[in-house]
This record gives structure tokens, sequence and C-alpha cells, in this order.
């Protein structure tokens, strides 16, 4: 659904217009989500976009951004082929790390600091 | 596993953590994400579709847009189960709409500036403030640019004295960092003093 600050600017994002279903999937889908492939799902009847989604994923973890990179298709493009293959069970996402109800998770940030420092 | 592809792809136990590199034109966003990067900065493009407007398959789509932002991105696997994934994005109030739509899902922000032109980074603290999104200003240090004080910049940049401010140099890794150790200090830090937010 488009809300208030989307409707002031006018924009949405592309594949908010493309997925017209009543389940909103947009919160799930950001640049940086890692999509992991189920290899046991038949690609055959795919699209043609959906399976060059799917080539590049079976072999290794990858997110939504660098799929739209390798694949050289826009990243709402991107986002409307994989939402399909989630739904259909061929990919599973893995959302970038958020705070709960406000909450960070401090152990987990002090591993990224402590890796930065090391770096 | 052959090499290139262990250099393609991330652990696949890993948590992506993403964060937003803003800032003016030329004011080293590029270098930034391709020094921190593990892999050569990527490219992809944002489109920006106009509310309400049907699209009925993805060939459409190119057309029918209104507005293409490019971005660049980089990726850095940190241990095996965390990725960082750094996006750059123009920091100018007319790509606000893409900028906030980027904002989405980030653990926070890193505002880049320059102290020839301090202003130029405005916009992007600004978004960032109205977003309610935790960030760090870097001072990307050119030669020839002049040295200040940090209370100097601070007032200058009318930066709140809960946000951290660093001064680094884009084009080397150990100077780069300190940026993004900014940020997660100072989140890690804030996450203390109001543990309930």
């Amino acid at each position: 659904m488009t809300g208030p600050r989307q409707r002031r600017a006018g924009m949405v994002r592309s594949h908010a217009v493309i997925d017209g279903d009543a389940v909103p999937s947009r919160s799930t889908l950001d640049e940086a989500t890692l999509l992991i492939a189920d290899p046991r799902q038949p690609v055959a009847g795919l699209g043609a976009h959906a399976q060059r989604a799917m080539a590049l994923c079976r072999p290794g973890v990858l997110s939504v951004a660098e799929v739209a990179h390798h694949l050289r298709l826009p990243g709402a493009v991107v986002k409307a082929i994989v939402t399909g293959l989630s739904r259909s069970g061929h990919l599973t996402t893995r959302a970038p790390y958020a705070p709960t109800a406000g909450q960070y998770d401090l152990e987990f940030l002090q591993q990224v600091l402590d890796a930065l420092h090391k770096l | 596993m052959p090499s290139t592809n262990s250099d393609r792809y991330v652990p696949a136990t890993a948590r992506p953590v993403k964060i937003v590199v803003l800032g003016p034109f030329a004011v080293g966003k590029t270098t930034f994400i391709g020094t921190v990067s593990e892999i050569r900065p990527m490219h992809t493009e944002e489109q920006l579709t106009r509310a309400g407007q049907l699209v009925d398959d993805l060939d459409d789509l190119r057309d029918k847009s209104t507005t293409t932002v490019a971005m660049d991105f980089g990726r850095l696997t940190l241990t095996p189960d965390i990725v960082l994934y750094l996006f750059g994005a123009p920091g100018q109030q007319r790509f606000g709409g893409m900028v906030r739509c980027l904002m989405d899902g980030a653990l926070g922000g890193l505002v880049l500036a320059d102290t020839r032109r301090l202003d130029q980074s405005f916009p992007a603290i600004d978004l960032l403030e109205e977003a309610g999104l935790p960030y760090t200003v870097a001072i990307n240090h050119f030669a020839g640019s002049p040295l200040h004080r940090e209370a100097d910049l601070r007032e200058a940049l009318a930066l709140p004295d809960d946000r951290s401010l660093v001064s680094m140099d884009a084009r080397e890794l150990g100077s780069a960092k300190q940026g993004l150790i900014a940020l997660v200090t100072a989140i890690i830090t804030q996450s203390r003093l109001e543990p309930a937010r």
C-alpha cells in the first residue's frame, strides 16, 4: 500500500506497482536481502528472467542487488522476479539485520564492530 | 568450489547488514565503497515509478518508469555470519524519494562530507534525521582541503552532540573503516543509553 510519505513524493517502488496481489511483499524484499535457492525445485517452466536468476543463485548465496547487477536488470524488476520465485518456493530470502521494536541486538553489533577493528 | 564462486558468493550462513553511504557529487562515495568492498563495486539502477500507474509486464516497466537513479554498491564479508552491504546514493534533496526507499532496512548511514563544501552534505543529514536512522558524518580528507577543529566542524554542520563525526581518507581501508567503526560504536552507545527506545 502507498504510505503518506510516498504519496507526497508521488513515487513508489516499481515492484510495488507490479505486485498487484492483496498480500504486500515490499516490506520483506530489500536490495540487501540475501537469496537462497532450493536446488530441489525444478526450473523448467519458469520465465526466462526467472531461469537466469535461478542459474545465478543455485551455486551460492547472493543479494537482490548483486543479482540485478549480474543480470543487468533494474532492481525493481529483480524484486518482482524474486517475489515470484519465493512464493513458488524456489528461493528463500534473508532480510538485512534490523532492530526488533527499536531494540538492537548488542551482541550482534559487537561482533560487527570487532570484525571491523580486525580488518 | 572454484575460487570464482567463493569470490562471487557470500557464506550461506551470513546475515546481511545494510549501510547507506550518502553525500554530494564527487565527495568520494564510490571511492569509499571501492576501498571497503571485497568485490569490484557494482552498479544497479533503481527506478521510481509514478504511483497508480499500471504496469502489465516486466518489459513495459522500463518504458513507463519516470526516474532512473544509478547507485553503486559494495560488499564486505566480515565473518561467516555477517556480510556488510554498502549502498552509495546521491544525498541531494531531489533524489529524496529514492534515498528514503534505500534507507528502509538499513542499520545506519554514513554521510561523507568535504570541508570545502560542508553545506552540500546538509540534505543527506536531513534525510537521515527525518528517517530517524542512526548516522555518522565522515569528513573525507582531500589533499589541500583545510583542517578544522572538530567543534568548528560540528557547528558548521549543525551536528547534534549525539551524532558522531570522524575524519578519514576514503582511499585507504585502515582509514575508511573508521567511518563504519564510528557508526556501529555510536549505535551501540546510544542503545545502551536508552535501552527502551
